[in-house]
C-alpha cells in the first residue's frame, strides 16, 4: 500500500489502537526544559513514579536562564532561580542528562536535540514545548505537549494520541535571491491563516523544500505549531543523512548503515495520497514581515499595513483593528515606513549557524542604526563556539549588536529581560503575540536576513534595499 | 483528576479568535515549580490596569460584578494556541473556570484540558454569538447548562446546541481517569512492542 511519510512514522511507532479515535504510540525520546519540565518531573516524583527509561530522557537549560556572558543560576524572573535549582535537583534524582548551564552542549532544546543526534529521523520525540515539531525538519515525528503528558511519556514510554489527518504543502519552483524558510513559512501562515493545518501532519515539499539546508527545514518545521498543525515533517534525503554522521548520540558503525537502509525509507511514496494539498508558487514570495500580533497578520515587505475595512468577517475585521491599535500602526502605510526600536536574533526558530551566517554576512562592513538596540543569543553552545570560530561574533559585535551566551532569551518574557515597553522590534522568532516579548512590546517577525537589514537601516527593510 | 458529568454556571463572552496562552497566563505569571498559585495570573494583562499590578482593570469583564463566579469562557477561533504551558488551564481551572467553549483550540491546549478536567466544547461562531448576546442581558441569571453525557449545552429556554467530542475524551472526563494509570495496564504490550522494536531499530535503544 501506497504511504506518505507522517504514515510511515505512525505505523512505525504504533503499539496498538485503543479505541474511540485514540492509539498508543510508542515514543523513542523525551526532552525536558526548566520551564515546564521541571514540573513533570516533579509531578512524576510526587506520585511516586519512575522514569521507564531514563536513558531516553534528556533536559536542558534554556527558557528561562540568563543568556548575558557569565552567567549562573541568577536570572531575572521572579524565582527564576527556583526553577533551574529544582530542575537541576530532580533530573540528578531521576538519573537523566541534563545539559546544564556551563555545559558546552546546553542550548535551546530544539537546537541542541538535532545538534547532538538525540532526534534522529524516523524517530518519535515529544517535548513540553509547543516548538518540538521543529525535528520534522529532519524526517522525525516530533511534536509539543503539556506537563502532564510529559509525565505519561516518561511513566510509560508511550503517548496515547489521535492520528492527525494527513496535509502536503507543496512549495513548486525555485526561491528568489535572498528568500529564506522563514519567509516561506509566514507565507503559507498568511496565506492560510493561522488555523490552516489544525488537526494535521503536515510535510512540506518541492523542488524549494529539498534545496533548503537542514537547518533551514528546521525553521519551516517550527513554525508547523504556529499554522495549528500537529506537527510538520520533511522526508528524508541525502542532506539528511549527511547532517547526522558524527552526532554525538546517534548511531556510528554497522549500527549507523543499518539505521541509513531504515532512513532511506521515509519518504512519502510516489501516488501517496494525502487529506489536504496545497500548492504554494515559490516565485511569489517575497521577504515576509509581520504587521499585527498573530503570525497570520504578515506581508511581503514589499505592501502596505492592510485595512480591515475590505474584511468580510466582523470578527477578523475587530481583530485586525484591535492589533493596529496594540501595534500603533495605520492601515495604508508602506510598512517599510515603521521605524523600529530594537532588533532581536535568536531563538530555535532561526538562531543555528546557518542563521547567524546569513545575518554575519550582511552586516559585515555595516553597522546598526543609533536608534536601533540590537541582541544576538547563538541556539546553543556549540553554535555560540562554532559562530565565534568563524569570527562571526566579531561581525555582530562591530556592527553593534550584543552577543550571548545561549537560551531562549527574548523569543519570550521567561527570562525577564524586555526591551522595553511599547518598545518595537524586528525579531527572528516565532509569535508576535500581545506582550511576547515583554508588557506592551510590539513584535514583527522576520528572517535573520531582514532583521540585520532593518537593524542596519532603523526600519523594518529588506536587505536588498 | 477531577470529573465532569454536568456544569451550570456563569459565561463571559471573550469573542476574539486566537487567545494564546501567553495571554492566559503570561510568562512572568508562572514564579513557582507547582501547578498550583495559578488564578491571579490568569489573563494578567486585560485584567490589571498595569503590567505587574493588581489593580483591576474594570473594563475587563471578569472583573465586572456581573461576571463574577464565572465558570465558562465563550471565545472565538484557535483559543490557546500557542505556548504548550499547561499552566493556562491550571491558572482556568484554579480561577474556576469548569469549561470553554470556542471554534477551534490549540490542539495541546485541548489536549491539556482533557487531562485536567476542564471540558473544550466546539460549537460555531454564530451559535457562540447568539448565546453571548443572550448571556449579556442578564449574566447572572441567563445561565448555560452542559450536560457532557449527552453532548449538549442548554441556554435560553428551550433552545440547546450539541457537540461533538471524540469518545476516548469524553470517557475520560466523565470518569475522570488518570491516563497513566490506563495506560501501565497495558504494559506489557508496551513491553512486547519494544522488544520487537529493539532488534528492527536497535540504534533508537541507548543502553
Amino acid at each position: 500500500m501506497l504511504k506518505t511519510l507522517f504514515e510511515k512514522l505512525w505505523t512505525l511507532h504504533e503499539i496498538s489502537i485503543i479505541g474511540n479515535g485514540e492509539c498508543l504510540i510508542f515514543i523513542d525520546r523525551m526532552f525536558l526544559h526548566e520551564r515546564t519540565g521541571s514540573i513533570a518531573l516533579k509531578g512524576l516524583e510526587d506520585a511516586a513514579r519512575a522514569i521507564k527509561s531514563p536513558q531516553h530522557v534528556f533536559c536542558t537549560m534554556d527558557h528561562i536562564v540568563d543568556t548575558t556572558l557569565g552567567r549562573g543560576d541568577e536570572t531575572l524572573m521572579p524565582n527564576g532561580k527556583d526553577f533551574i535549582i529544582a530542575t537541576r535537583k530532580s533530573a540528578h534524582r531521576a538519573g537523566i542528562r541534563l545539559f546544564d548551564i556551563g555545559d558546552q552542549n546546553q542550548g535551546i532544546s530544539h537546537v541542541i536535540s538535532a545538534e547532538l543526534g538525540i532526534a534522529l529521523p524516523g524517530s518519535t520525540l515529544i517535548c513540553p514545548d509547543s516548538h518540538t515539531c521543529t525535528l520534522g525538519g529532519l524526517g522525525a515525528l516530533a511534536w509539543g505537549v503539556g506537563s502532564t503528558e510529559a509525565e505519561h511519556a516518561m511513566a510509560t514510554n508511550t503517548l496515547r494520541v489521535k492520528k492527525p489527518k494527513t496535509m502536503r504543502v507543496n512549495f513548486r519552483g525555485k526561491l528568489s535571491q535572498g528568500i529564506t524558510a522563514k519567509d516561506m513559512i509566514l507565507y503559507l501562515i498568511s496565506q492560510e491563516g493561522t488555523g490552516g493545518g489544525a488537526g494535521y501532519a503536515v510535510e512540506f515539499s518541492g523542488q524549494a523544500v529539498r534545496e533548503l539546508g537542514i537547518e533551514a527545514r528546521f525553521t519551516l518545521c517550527n513554525m508547523a505549531v504556529e499554522f495549528s498543525a500537529f506537527t510538520g515533517l520533511v522526508a528524508v534525503d541525502q542532506s539528511t543523512l549527511d547532517y547526522i554522521q558524527d552526532r554525538t548520540f546517534a548511531p556510528k558503525g554497522n549500527e549507523l548503515k543499518q539505521a541509513i537502509n531504515h532512513w532511506n525509507t521515509l519518504h512519502t511514496d510516489i501516488g501517496a495520497e494525502f487529506d489536504r494539498t496545497i500548492t504554494i508558487q515559490c516565485e511569489n514570495i517575497k521577504p515576509i514581515v509581520t504587521w499585527g500580533t498573530s503570525p497570520q497578520h504578515a506581508i511581503s515587505i514589499e505592501d502596505k499595513i492592510p485595512d480591515p475595512h475590505f474584511e468580510k468577517s466582523s470578527i477578523t475585521k475587530s481583530s485586525m483593528k484591535r492589533a493596529l491599535a496594540y501595534m500603533d500602526l495605520s492601515s495604508g502605510t508602506p510598512i517599510t515606513s515603521v521605524k523600529l526600536d530594537a532588533a532581536f536574533i535568536g531563538s530555535c526558530t532561526n538562531a543555528r549557524l546557518s542563521d547567524l551566517r546569513a545575518a554575519a554576512q550582511y552586516l559585515q562592513g555595516k553597522t546598526v542604526s543609533p536608534w536601533v538596540s540590537a541582541v544576538c543569543v547563538p541556539g546553543s553552545s556549540q553554535v555560540k563556539a562554532a559562530a565565534e570560530a568563524e569570527g562571526l561574533d566579531k561581525i555582530f559585535l562591530a556592527a553593534g549588536f550584543e552577543w550571548r551566551e545561549s537560551g531562549c532569551s527574548m523569543c519570550f518574557y521567561a527570562g525577564g529581560e524586555t526591551f522595553g515597553k511599547q518598545k518595537r522590534i524586528i525579531s527572528t522568532t516565532n509569535r508576535n503575540f500581545e506582550g511576547r516579548q515583554g508588557p506592551e512590546t510590539r513584535t514583527h517577525l522576520a528572517s535573520p536576513l531582514t532583521v540585520a537589514a532593518s537593524a542596519c537601516k532603523g526600519y523594518i527593510s529588506a536587505a536588498t534595499d | 483528576m477531577d470529573k465532569f458529568d454536568s456544569h451550570r454556571g456563569i459565561a463571559a463572552a471573550l469573542l476574539r479568535p486566537n487567545i494564546d496562552t501567553d495571554t492566559i497566563i503570561p510568562s512572568r505569571e508562572m514564579t513557582r515549580v507547582s501547578r498550583e498559585g495559578l488564578k491571579d495570573g490568569l489573563f494578567a494583562a486585560w485584567r490589571y490596569t498595569l503590567p505587574g499590578s493588581r489593580e483591576a482593570n474594570l473594563n475587563f469583564i471578569l472583573n465586572r460584578p456581573a461576571y463574577s463566579n464565572t465558570s465558562i469562557i465563550l471565545s472565538g477561533d484557535n483559543f490557546g494556541c500557542g505556548s504548550s504551558r499547561e499552566h493556562a488551564v491550571w491558572a482556568l481551572k484554579e480561577y474556576g473556570i469548569r469549561a470553554i467553549i470556542a471554534p477551534s483550540f490549540g490542539s495541546i491546549f485541548q489536549s491539556n484540558c482533557i487531562r485536567n478536567g476542564v471540558l473544550p466544547i466546539v460549537l460555531s461562531n454564530n451559535m457562540i454569538k447568539e448565546m453571548a448576546d443572550w448571556v449579556e442581558k442578564d449574566p447572572q441569571h441567563n445561565h448555560l447548562s452542559i450536560a457532557l453525557p449527552e453532548q449538549k449545552v442548554h441556554w435560553s429556554a428551550g433552545k440547546c446546541f450539541e457537540f461533538e467530542l471524540d469518545e476516548a475524551q469524553k470517557d475520560m472526563l466523565i470518569k475522570g481517569l488518570d491516563a497513566i494509570s490506563l495506560t501501565q495496564v497495558l504494559d506489557n504490550k508496551i513491553d512486547l512492542f519494544e522488544q520487537k522494536d529493539r532488534l528492527e531499530r536497535p540504534w533508537i535503544y541507548l543502553d
